[in-house]
């Protein structure tokens, strides 16, 4: 199982043709001037009208390959395609057609929310300075921030500078959003909204190109997704695809712990691991061997309370192919 | 998020089904979300919205409130000084302010063109690109997309209306403490000639212009500086030793040479507009070193700029 083959695999299918994928790269490079190599080989295809999920540690390269695709930094070999156009050389004609939050929102302390819009969208060639007041004021409603609209950013809240950030990547209507860790250093709640606001700008027909190292973000929003580690692309496709491959898990919910601990492990289940009041383990779980293992258990004068296997969850799938948790640099 | 009218059914789609998202995309993003064109008006945003923020930082206006000063300070100390006698010695045309107020912006502009203008311009160019490259800004005028020639442009632009501003600022100051402090009317020249009140106001206007261009050069090595560092307080300080070093070497004897190409030289050439006839030749020389100035340094912040990776 390479990695270059389950990525064609995932490309697979109904086989898009090319110019429906909004970024396509091949081999994209980077190599720092310290000789490090920050992104290695990627061949990375994100379909029109995903959820693109862009997962890996902190570190694993993914904020230098969203700077790749930006335009901001070229690459040492490969190349990035980005609406059609190579990037950085198209950046003038692709980038009005994108809104991105790269790598945390900045902006113009000394500026209120509103002022800072309007300082972004400035920036912009395309966009009409005849519509300016309005697209700000309905990009600033859109991501709850009319009522601090005046007050200065530097005042505002990690949550606020966020939104605010998203609010900008939301001036005009855009193709695709790129989101570099969207949810960084948010409560609960405001993740929530987030991620609401996600879905609603993806359920509008924009792409959305999301990075994040919380597997549950990727899982609970995203259609694709792609894994990273330390610059190198592991696996891409469905999140429903990338799931099944991993493991299921046989539960056990029992009061005879040590018993039940035991029998599975006398009958090849590997992993078991005892918790309190349940067993867990993992194996190849077909039915006769499901029903076999349950017989055993009872045979052996162990309580059964509960028996079932969990569907593997993205996580499994992830520390299967990296052999590492997930949360290494939080 | 704030939007109540969203349908339950708009809001789930968790997993949007690749067929269905390839439609709508081609519906809904095609027709909203396509290519719109560059106009006129918003290429030209960017260079307003610059010129906005220079003025709009607490730290402009602090270094403008202290150029406006200085000229306060200047006619006060002249004022008490001289006390009516009008002793030798002193800086340029210091003699002739107690004759005339008008005296003072010349004064002004000869004691504050050494040192504080270019301070202040070093500030304000040496802070342009990396001050938003530090403040993590830079990034996003980038992505939105500002374009580097254009970003860089409108980063020049506004650092010579800043110039122009702060030239003004000094003239206007000195013209206003002149009139307070001193006698106003007919101006005696340099030369010997005396010419009206209104035509002298028109000198002093023609000085102001040759004194905020002088500074152009000073404004293209501050913005070749401010990109080669992410870190704003690194440009401006480069930049504001730089000037006082190259006006220290303009002190030399020994560097006779190389004198005239430096470009603090020329900077007090505009006294010879204070005769009749204009003596222009000096201070022509000055504008073009000046453009040469430009030319080079802004060729090689451009150079710089366009191709470095942002990774701040």
């Amino acid at each position: 199982m390479t990695e270059r083959s389950t990525g064609r695999a995932a490309e697979g299918g109904p086989a898009p043709s090319a110019a429906d994928d909004v970024i396509r790269t091949r081999g994209l490079t980077k190599r720092f001037g310290g000789g490090q190599l920050a992104v290695d080989g990627l061949d990375l295809t994100v379909p029109r009208g995903s959820v693109f999920g862009f997962l890996g540690p902190n570190g694993s390269g993914k904020t230098t390959t969203i700077r790749m695709l930006m335009g901001l930094i070229a690459p040492t070999a490969g190349v990035a395609t980005v609406l059609g156009g190579q990037m950085p050389q198209s950046a003038g004609r692709v980038l009005p057609r994108v809104g991105a939050l790269i790598e945390g929102p900045a902006l113009y302390g000394f500026l209120s929310g509103r002022d800072n819009l309007a300082r972004f969208d400035a920036a912009d060639p395309t966009a009409d300075p005849a519509t300016r007041r309005r697209r700000v004021g309905e990009a600033l409603e859109r991501v709850g921030l009319t009522a601090a609209a005046g007050k200065k950013a530097k005042a505002y809240s990690l949550g606020m500078k966020q939104r605010l950030g998203l609010a900008s990547a939301l001036l005009v209507p855009r193709e695709l959003l790129v989101l570099d860790e969207p949810t960084n250093g948010l409560d609960p709640q405001g993740m929530r909204e987030i991620r609401a606001l996600v879905r609603e700008v993806a359920a509008e027909g924009t792409t959305v190109f999301l990075s994040s190292h919380l597997l549950d973000e990727i899982e609970q929003v995203c259609s694709h997704a792609a894994v990273m580690s330390r610059g190198r692309l592991l696996v891409q496709g469905t999140v429903a695809e990338l799931a099944a491959r991993a493991q299921g898990r046989l539960v056990v919910r029992t009061p005879d712990v040590e018993q039940a601990a035991k029998v599975l492990a006398a009958h090849r289940v590997a992993e078991v691991r005892a918790g309190d009041g349940r067993v867990e383990g993992t194996a190849e779980f077909g039915e006769q061997v499901l029903a076999e293992l349950c017989a055993a258990l009872v045979g052996a004068g162990v309580r059964v309370h509960g028996f079932g296997v969990e569907r593997g969850t993205l996580e499994d799938a992830f520390v299967a192919l990296t052999g590492e948790g997930f949360d290494v640099a939080g | 998020m704030s939007r109540a009218e969203v349908s339950p059914e708009e809001m789930a789609p968790e997993r949007v089904a690749p067929e269905r998202a390839v439609s709508g995309a081609v519906v809904r993003a095609g027709v909203r979300a396509g290519v719109r064109p560059q106009t006129a008006a918003g290429f030209l945003a960017l260079f307003r919205s610059e010129v906005g923020l220079t003025f709009r930082r607490a730290r402009t206006l602090a270094l403008l409130s202290i150029l406006a000063a200085l000229p306060v300070l200047i006619g006060v100390v002249v004022r008490v000084e001289t006390g009516g006698e009008s002793g030798g010695g002193g800086p340029a045309f210091v003699a002739q302010v107690t004759q005339n107020g008008l005296f003072l912006v010349f004064t002004a502009l000869a004691l504050t063109l050494p040192v504080f203008l270019p301070m202040s311009v070093g500030v304000v160019a040496g802070d342009a690109v990396a001050g938003e490259a530090s403040a993590g800004t830079l990034r996003y005028l980038l992505v939105a997309p500002a374009g580097r020639t254009r970003l860089l442009a409108a980063k020049f632009t506004a650092a010579l209306v800043y110039c122009a501003v702060a030239t003004a600022v000094v003239a206007l100051s000195a013209l206003a403490t002149g009139a307070a402090l001193f006698p106003m009317g007919e101006v005696t020249l340099l030369s010997g000639d005396a010419i009206g009140p209104g035509a002298a106001l028109l000198r002093a206007l023609l000085v102001a212009a040759v004194v905020a261009a002088s500074l152009a050069g000073l404004v293209a090595i501050g913005l070749f500086v401010s990109t080669l560092t992410g870190s704003g307080i690194a440009a401006m300080a480069t930049t504001v030793v730089l000037v006082i070093t190259v006006q220290i070497l303009d002190s030399f004897p020994q560097l006779h040479a190389v004198q005239p190409y430096l470009f603090t030289h020329g900077w007090l050439s505009f006294g010879d507009l204070l005769r009749t006839p204009m003596y222009w030749d000096n201070v022509l020389d000055n504008l073009g070193l000046q453009a040469v100035y430009v030319a080079v340094f802004g060729s090689a912040a451009w150079a710089r700029f366009a191709s470095r990776d942002i990774t701040a």
